[in-house]
């Protein structure tokens, strides 16, 4: 069946909410407003607006309620409206909900999900086009999942659900129109990385919204005779090492494509956990394709040239095999 | 113009600094069966917070946060709770803590930087200590609306200072509780100091319980050094949670006769005349005249009692003293529930460098 992304997502929501009475969804404008990016549509009518919850306005509010919920029984589902705004629930995420355990000795489970959009590319300007699903990737105590397709919208809930720590989800929001068909098998393994093609000359690592800018640059490199494996990182924390070591291992070459900003970035982890585990099967220095260290500009133009491109990508692998 | 709502904040005591009746008293505040066991738990509390500031002396612990003077606002508040309901405290409220079952090696072994002491053998429900200022009531909050969504008649109950009340934690879980109609109560233990800070420079409210009215809660100023005025604003305000789901804010107000922390040394912001004057209002003596008044106290059982509870504290101390110490795999032991591979990988390089034999107290080292 061909869906969008935005659809993978919703039916995933549904699902859940059908099967386990625990779960419920609250966050701003998920309710009578369908969610700001209009996953949730549908939903309040569907379940009421008990296990539909618009919330007021309060991050750190709602998004330390859901931990309370979690904590209460529940199985919250929490979105934040963005990666931006959940800025002003970080101390809830990252000095209760991940610490929760530790600081319990045990007793304590935070068996929450946490939603929100991230990335650029939508001409929202500097403060809503933030790419930080690194700093959640930092955090010890915490799951970080990045679906970058249709069949891993739709099969990551659930198993976050089923997982007894916090787990936090980045849905890019240049992906939501995504069109792609849902293959039978859609369930996702939330602990490893995925294979999206196969290329012999060089591995491009990419996760999130920068998945079709990837393999959209491998389909160009193939044209030009040059195949590249993609691989779609998917799960930030923990990384799965083992299938980035593999492709490595395989290619002797690494471009990590990240829109995140260079400095701290995940391709800098990245980088180090290769250049750790696989040295000297490296025929070239790793690469990387970067967001420009600026804010991200408003201007149409000056955004696109700020972040993470199919040309730039292109232009990365072909100077890694020196063509 | 004309008045659209108006407002009041209603203040409760029932005795008298002394001790003596101000007027008719709850049916449980003539019942030395009831409040017996509420003057020994708040005596248990302060021979325990005296012990535990030793310890810190002497090393023996790590930094201790003392409820000297409040004891009777965390033993009345828990007093009126069922075990079923949940606790959400701050890091003050080992009164609350000690009634609903934790045990005081727990605290001793939470306070000495060994986090096996708040996996709580008894208080399975109640969160751990919170140290973030106010981040609780959020919690609380979402735990309230989670007893209610699953429909059972439970009720959380939070703590948080005069200090964690300007947070907008506070604000926001209060405005939460409030909307959905959460089994919640609020308690602010209302000491007149956040660290250096007094109440004056924290709220120009007149009280801190009308910060409820703003979310449409029902606040409440109470004595918190009345033991008898506590148990009875908690006992109404936890029956109207677990019967409608309908929060309630207490205020608590009450005087810190100690020090913040045994890091912190007040008099160097705080007249120790005022503090001397304040011992007369604390809360132990007032519920020790009061039940000699019922005719259900006397010398004897003061001493009885007071050679208890520094036997169950010194045992205490000596199942603390004989605990080993958490081992370097500890640290990685509830970061999951079960240990990412790479994780498995840090944890074995950590040990390698781990001496076999940890040595020295928890929280030895620590200010």
């Amino acid at each position: 069946m061909r869906m969008s992304y935005r659809e993978a997502l919703r039916l995933a929501l549904r699902e859940a909410l059908q099967n386990d009475a625990r779960v419920f969804l609250m966050g701003e404008d998920v309710g009578r407003y369908g969610g700001s990016y209009a996953v949730s549509k549908g939903l309040l009518e569907e379940f009421g607006p008990e296990r539909i919850r618009d919330t007021p306005l309060s991050e750190l509010g709602f998004v330390g309620a859901g931990v309370g919920a979690a904590l209460g029984g529940l199985r919250p589902i929490v979105e934040v409206m963005t990666v931006n705004f959940s800025l002003l629930a970080l101390d809830q995420i990252v000095n209760s909900a991940a610490l929760l355990r530790h600081m319990s000795g045990g007793q304590c489970s935070v068996p929450l999900v946490l939603r929100m959009a991230t990335g650029a590319g939508r001409q929202l300007g500097a403060q809503h086009s933030h790419s930080l699903e690194n700093w959640y990737a930092h955090i010890p105590g915490i799951r970080v999942l990045a679906p970058a397709t249709v069949a891993d919208a739709r099969g990551m809930l659930a198993p976050a659900l089923a997982d007894p720590d916090p787990v936090v989800i980045f849905e890019h929001a240049q992906l939501y129109n995504l069109e792609d068909e849902l293959p039978d098998d859609w369930r996702c393994d939330i602990a490893r990385a995925a294979v999206r093609r196969a290329g012999a000359q060089a591995s491009v690592f990419a996760y999130g919204g920068c998945l079709p800018k990837a393999l959209q640059a491998a389909e160009e490199l193939a044209a030009q005779g040059v195949e590249v494996e993609v691989v779609d990182l998917r799960v930030l924390r923990p990384l799965d090492i083992d299938t980035v070591a593999a492709s490595v291992r395989r290619t002797h070459r690494a471009v990590v494509v990240d829109e995140g900003w260079r400095s701290g970035s995940l391709a800098a982890e990245l980088i180090a956990r290769i250049v750790e585990t696989c040295f000297y099967e490296l025929d070239a220095p790793p690469a990387r394709v970067c967001s420009e260290e600026v804010p991200i500009p408003y201007a149409k133009h000056l955004e696109e040239a700020a972040l993470p491109q199919v040309p730039k990508i292109v232009a990365a692998v072909k100077e890694l095999l020196n063509v | 113009m004309s008045t659209v709502a108006r407002f009041h904040i209603d203040h409760v005591r029932f005795l008298d600094p002394q001790g003596e009746a101000l007027g008719p008293l709850p049916d449980f505040a003539r019942d030395p069966a009831q409040l017996v066991p509420m003057y020994r738990a708040m005596y248990l509390t302060r021979t325990f917070d005296a012990k535990a500031i030793a310890l810190q002396r002497t090393g023996k612990l790590g930094t201790f946060a003392s409820a000297l003077g409040q004891e009777a606002i965390g033993v009345g508040v828990a007093s009126a709770m069922r075990a079923e309901d949940a606790l959400f405290p701050s890091y003050r409220e080992h009164a609350a803590q000690l009634v609903r079952g934790v045990r005081i090696e727990e605290s001793l072994r939470y306070w000495g930087g060994d986090e096996r002491g708040s996996d709580f053998a008894q208080a399975r429900h109640d969160f751990p200590n919170c140290v973030p200022i106010g981040t609780q009531v959020c919690h609380a909050a979402g735990a309230a609306y989670a007893f209610k969504l699953r429909g059972e008649a439970r009720a959380a109950v939070c703590f948080l200072g005069d200090g964690g009340s300007s947070k907008g934690d506070f604000y926001e879980g209060l405005n939460f509780a409030a909307v959905w109609k959460a089994p919640l109560l609020i308690v602010v233990s209302n000491n007149q100091w956040a660290i250096s800070v007094p109440r004056s420079a924290q709220s120009a409210t007149a009280t801190l319980a009308q910060k409820a009215i703003a979310a449409g809660v029902e606040g409440v100023q109470v004595d918190g050094n009345d033991l008898v005025a506590v148990h009875h604003v908690a006992r109404e305000a936890l029956a109207k949670a677990r019967a409608g789901g309908r929060p309630t804010l207490i205020e608590a107000v009450t005087y810190r006769l100690g020090d913040h922390t045994t890091a912190d040394d007040a008099s160097r912001y705080r007249d120790p005349a005022v503090v001397q004057e304040q011992w007369s209002f604390e809360p132990l003596t007032r519920l020790r005249n009061h039940l000699v008044g019922l005719g259900a106290w006397g010398p004897d059982k003061e001493e009885a009692l007071a050679r208890e509870c520094t036997e169950t504290v010194n045992a205490a101390v000596e199942a603390y003293l004989n605990t080993p110490p958490p081992t370097t795999a500890a640290m990685f032991e509830h970061l999951f529930a079960t240990l990412p591979a790479a994780l498995v990988a840090q944890r074995d390089e950590a040990l390698r460098f781990t001496p076999r034999k940890a040595g020295g107290q928890p929280g030895g080292d620590h200010g």
